[in-house]
């Protein structure tokens, strides 16, 4: 039930982001979701793109790091409370999130977010428990 | 002012003549008391009553700080730890530093050839000397104590850093000289006129500056900003500390070196071969009164050329020009010496860090600016921002804890550090000395 996203250590000087979404684009590499961590001198960029593979294949040949994480997509309803209702469990359960950023399809009616916990096993048992939908990478990859 | 007329002003001829009698008496008691250097002269086949002049000094082997490594703590002092009244160490690579002792009269001698530096830079018996050189295993700060002691001058120990406090002394006490690292004394001046106090409305008549590589340039600025007469000196501690040469205030123009204590020889760094006065080369120095730990062609690394004119102070000394360079890839990073292979063991002690890095120096407010730069490869790389940056404050903390040295840590992506033929360009130094 596990999502992979790529991430990409970016230094923070002009024109990186550009080169990463330019190597993208000439591989016919669609980005799905992203977010950007920063600090002063360095920034650590989150993609979910439709392949992978080939995406982490294309910007490690072209000199950059590349990380693989899992991370998970939840089903949030698209309500007031809506995530209230999910952070809640989590907090019951004493799952931390590490980060979370928001994918830009929906899913049916549902908003979708991309989370990334500290114990992603015990998050997604938690979640499944509770009856709150997680979307499997495979078709995460496609909405 | 002259402190030592016999010494310093004392003809060719006879100052030879004393050269070779003490270098005679050195050699005889390294070579008894040393095994090193008694192992050293069997290999190369020479001894000691070998040498029946100057010129035979060229058959003799180098020593090199590799060797005093070799023979970490003590065993290149040739006397009983009984008679050892003081032990100094410089740093050097790996965490293993250079440790080098003096007998009583070791310490004298040091005193003796501050006391003349001192002189030299303008200091007499009624001055205030304010002395900014740190105190503690780096020769700098007690070599002036003592040296200053020895002329009879008042010295302000006041050490490195803490600059705020040095400049409310510098206004209390009136210091007429000041020493220290010409980098610190130009983040002195800053500091002071941030707090608005003008050097013009000091004291200060003379400095005497060393411990690192600097440009004429920077001798304007220093005196413009401080108003007062800048001289440079130079040592190192495996000869004796600060006072091996320095410059008189008379000229500016070359550091005297203090040839009744030490033979300074210029050789082509490849071939080893000695090079004639005026030819720039390698450094070398044979001490030729010290007790505790004789030095013998002693490779140095410094880059200058040696010239033997006449000086209009006076002084018959010759004299060595301005350091222009190293032999190695040393660094001297406010002071401390850095080699760029002490880094990268940091780097390879630190978990997951691989020893791709570039070391960029600056300087910024007349201080050294130290950054490493860290390549991130896979190892290292997290989705996340804070391991990354617990990385950096790791490498910071340990190059703080083994080399002594302030740096600033950045992460940069993999194949950032330029190449060169293949070879990664280690250093980018960018200070215009």
């Amino acid at each position: 039930m596990r999502a992979e996203q790529i991430s990409i250590f970016l230094e923070n000087k002009s024109g990186r982001l550009a080169e990463v979404t330019r190597i993208l684009s000439e591989n016919k590499i669609n980005i799905r979701a992203l977010s950007v961590a920063d600090t002063s001198d360095f920034g650590v960029l989150r993609l979910i793109v439709d392949d992978n593979e080939r995406a982490s294949r294309a910007l490690k040949e072209s000199g950059f790091t590349v990380g693989k994480t899992n991370v998970v997509a939840v089903e949030v309803p698209d309500q007031p409370g809506g995530l209230y209702n999910i952070l809640t469990i989590l907090q019951n359960g004493n799952v931390n999130v590490e980060y979370m950023y928001a994918f830009v399809q929906q899913s049916g009616s549902n908003a979708v977010m991309i989370f990334r916990f500290d114990h992603t096993d015990d998050a997604l048992k938690l979640l499944q428990d509770n009856g709150v939908t997680v979307i499997e990478g495979r078709r995460l990859y496609t909405l | 002012m002259i402190y030592d007329i016999e010494y310093e002003t004392m003809p060719r001829e006879a100052l030879e003549a004393i050269q070779l009698r003490r270098l005679q008496t050195t050699l005889e008691r390294a070579y008894a008391t040393v095994p090193f250097y008694r192992k050293k002269f069997t290999e190369a086949g020479v001894m000691p009553g070998d040498i029946k002049s100057l010129k035979d000094l060229r058959h003799l082997p180098f020593t090199t700080k590799q060797d005093l490594r070799d023979n970490y703590p003590f065993g290149m002092f040739a006397v009983p730890m009984d008679t050892v009244v003081r032990i100094h160490a410089s740093s050097g690579t790996t965490g293993q530093p250079t440790v080098v002792g003096y007998t009583a009269r070791d310490v004298n001698t040091w005193a003796t050839l501050m006391a003349r530096s001192l002189a030299a830079g303008g200091a007499t018996r009624g001055d205030i000397i304010h002395n900014a050189f740190g105190y503690g295993l780096f020769t700098g700060g007690l070599g002036v104590h003592y040296g200053a002691e020895k002329l009879g001058a008042s010295v302000i120990p006041v050490s490195g850093g803490n600059t705020k406090r040095q400049i409310t002394i510098m206004k209390d006490f009136g210091p007429t000289i000041i020493t220290a690292t010409p980098s610190y004394v130009l983040h002195l001046a800053e500091i002071a006129s941030e707090l608005g106090v003008d050097f013009k409305d000091l004291s200060f008549k003379f400095g005497i500056f060393g411990a690192e590589p600097w440009s004429e340039n920077m001798r304007e600025e220093i005196e413009r900003k401080l108003h007062l007469k800048a001289v440079d000196i130079y040592g190192l501690s495996e000869v004796i500390g600060p006072g091996v040469s320095v410059e008189c205030h008379e000229a500016q123009q070359g550091m005297h070196i203090a040839e009744d204590h030490f033979i300074a020889e210029i050789i082509d760094p490849e071939s080893g071969e000695p090079l004639p006065y005026g030819e720039t080369g390698e450094l070398i120095f044979t001490s030729i009164t010290k007790e505790a730990f004789p030095v013998l062609r002693y490779r140095t690394r410094d880059i200058t050329a040696i010239n033997p004119e006449p000086c209009i102070c006076g002084r018959t000394l010759v004299r060595m020009n301005k350091v222009s360079g190293r032999t190695d890839d040393m660094l001297i990073i406010r002071g401390v010496n850095v080699f760029p292979s002490q880094i990268e063991s940091v780097l390879m002690e630190t978990e997951d860090v691989e020893p791709h890095y570039q070391l960029q120096v600056d300087r910024v407010d007349n201080l050294d600016k130290l950054t490493v730069m860290v390549e991130v490869g896979e190892h290292l790389f997290s989705d996340t921002v804070r391991p990354l940056q617990e990385i950096e404050k790791k490498i910071t903390k340990n190059i703080k804890e083994t080399i002594g040295v302030s740096a600033q840590v950045k992460l940069v992506e993999p194949k950032t550090i330029q190449r060169s033929e293949g070879k990664a360009v280690r250093v980018i130094d960018n200070r215009k000395l």
